[in-house]
């Protein structure tokens, strides 16, 4: 029923201290495809995701209610640990977050702290990671220089390569172009189109045209609840509530 | 007084007080060079005190000084850093960890002399160490301790928040992000605070008064337990103690000059250290 890769959030509620940011969200996220999430600031889109690879745990009072079911299996359960959880699912943030390292010191770094030494498998690995990144060919000659030498579109496409070195089931993107030129973000979005294949992926994005041009279906957020949620084209061309349709043609957000 | 006028005026009360600030710094350099370069020699750096501390060289107090530098930063930089990454990376943030970081701030307020008694007290006599390079670099440990926690813990916090969660995001444990990504990349902000404290430990004279330093020693130490001589106390006491006032000031300055350019010497390894850091990643 449920294959691997596939999300399912069930009766999610979630609070910073007593701000309820994520109100009843109900939700299955499918495999090999790419889900947009968009809404206007603070409607809870990058709390949506990051409780997905239990990032907001790191957040002082927080809490959740509710379930979150990757390929079957509840990601907070008691029994689950929270670094295989992380493992599973890779995330790229909004602003490239490079360790001050070199670019094959990030590359290998999610293999290292797995407990992966095999050297040639880390370099094969790295390699395969950087080529499917589209970053290979710009690095290939560079690979111990600072990973802080790189422009701002190729540090963020190296944070996905070192995303996809530990071969993850699940990316999150959280607006992953919002400091990136539009050179750079065609490139990142190519590149997301191309890593569906493989992954499952979610994308937060403020931009309509990015959520129109990468994905496959695209929910829309507002005050902490789930609005409508269906195939991006019928949310871009027929939404059934005005309020995605005054969203997406602009009148507020 | 129309807005131009003013904002001249300011800039010229300003202008004014940074030169008074610069001529002050500029007067003390000068006058303990002028004084103390005349007594400057290859002897002065590398033999005994001879005639009553009239002659001879300071030699067993620039040691004496190295020792003690070596030896507080030793003890107190593993602790210091220790403490700083419990606090910053793990502590829970309740009120008994405020109470903590509170105390350690207060710490760094206490008068060093007091750390002097408490090393009398504890390593001198309570431990057994006598007068010691052991005592007085533990007391000088101590004292600093406080500074390198707190400019440890600045450096943690100057590590973005982003790197820790693409380490935590990436199945890296809480541990393993610590060791192998904020830890490193918090280093050399950690060395930086650790070497600007190494010059205050050279300078001090209070802690070291009743835990390590003698006025006369006709040897090199033999081990930690051995007591010692210290420029910054051998100023001192040549300034206060001794039958030959005038020649004996001369050679405090020279010890002044020595003290000086060691503190300036391991101040610039700190400044170097911190601009390539700053070079090396910005965000």
């Amino acid at each position: 029923m449920y294959r691997n890769g596939s999300i399912r959030f069930k009766d999610i509620n979630f609070f910073y201290d007593k701000t309820h940011a994520l109100k009843g969200i109900t939700m299955d996220i499918a495999k090999n495809r790419v889900t947009a999430i968009i809404g206007p600031s603070g409607c809870g889109k990058s709390t949506f995701i990051r409780l997905i690879n239990r990032m907001n745990e790191l957040i002082p009072k927080s809490r959740l209610e509710g379930k979150i079911m990757l390929a079957g299996k509840d990601i907070y359960d008691a029994n689950i640990d929270v670094v295989d959880v992380r493992r599973q699912i890779g995330m790229v943030f909004q602003k490239p977050n490079p360790f001050p390292k070199t670019i094959l010191e990030n590359i290998s770094y999610g293999l290292k702290v797995n407990g992966i030494k095999d050297k040639a498998f880390i370099a094969s690995k790295s390699e395969e990671s950087l080529r499917k990144a589209a970053l290979w060919d710009e690095v290939k000659d560079r690979l111990n220089d600072s990973a802080l030498s790189l422009s701002g579109g190729q540090q963020q496409r190296l944070c996905i390569a070192r995303c996809i070195a530990v071969e993850p089931e699940v990316i999150l993107f959280d607006e992953p172009c919002a400091s990136l030129d539009p050179i750079s973000t065609a490139k990142i979005e190519e590149l997301i189109i191309e890593l569906k294949k493989s992954y499952t992926i979610i994308i937060v994005t403020h931009n309509m045209q990015q959520a129109a041009r990468v994905s496959d279906f695209t929910a829309f957020f507002y005050l902490g609840e789930l609005v409508e949620y269906d195939l991006t084209n019928v949310i871009f061309t027929k939404p059934s509530k005005k309020i995605t349709e005054e969203y997406i043609t602009g009148r507020f957000g | 007084m129309n807005n131009k006028t003013s904002q001249r005026l300011g800039f010229s009360l300003l202008f004014m007080f940074t030169i008074i600030t610069l001529f002050f710094l500029g007067a003390i350099i000068y006058f303990i060079v002028s004084r103390g370069v005349k007594v400057i020699s290859w002897e002065f750096l590398t033999q005994f005190p001879r005639k009553g501390m009239t002659e001879g060289g300071v030699a067993p107090a620039i040691v004496g000084t190295l020792y003690l530098v070596l030896g507080s930063t030793i003890f107190s930089f593993p602790l210091g850093i220790a403490c700083a990454i419990y606090l910053c990376e793990y502590s829970p943030k309740n009120y008994v960890v405020n109470i903590i970081r509170m105390s350690i701030n207060n710490l760094a307020g206490v008068p060093s002399i007091v750390f002097g008694l408490f090393g009398l007290t504890v390593f001198v006599k309570f431990l057994g160490f006598g007068v010691s390079i052991l005592s007085g670099s533990l007391t000088l440990g101590i004292m600093i301790l406080p500074n390198i926690i707190a400019t440890s813990q600045e450096a943690l916090l100057a590590v973005p928040q982003s790197i820790r969660e693409a380490s935590l995001a990436l199945g890296a444990s809480h541990w393993q992000t610590i060791r192998r990504i904020v830890f490193p990349a918090a280093l050399p902000g950690m060395l930086t605070g650790a070497i600007l404290s190494i010059g205050r430990v050279a300078g001090e004279t209070a802690p070291i008064l009743f835990t390590a330093a003698t006025f006369y020693t006709r040897f090199y130490p033999k081990s930690i337990f051995s007591e010692i001589m210290v420029l910054p106390y051998h100023i001192y006491a040549l300034m206060t103690e001794g039958t030959h006032p005038h020649q004996q000031a001369e050679i405090a300055y020279g010890c002044a000059l020595i003290l000086l350019v060691m503190v300036l010497f391991v101040s610039g390894i700190a400044v170097i250290i911190r601009q390539r850091q700053r070079s090396g990643y910005v965000s």
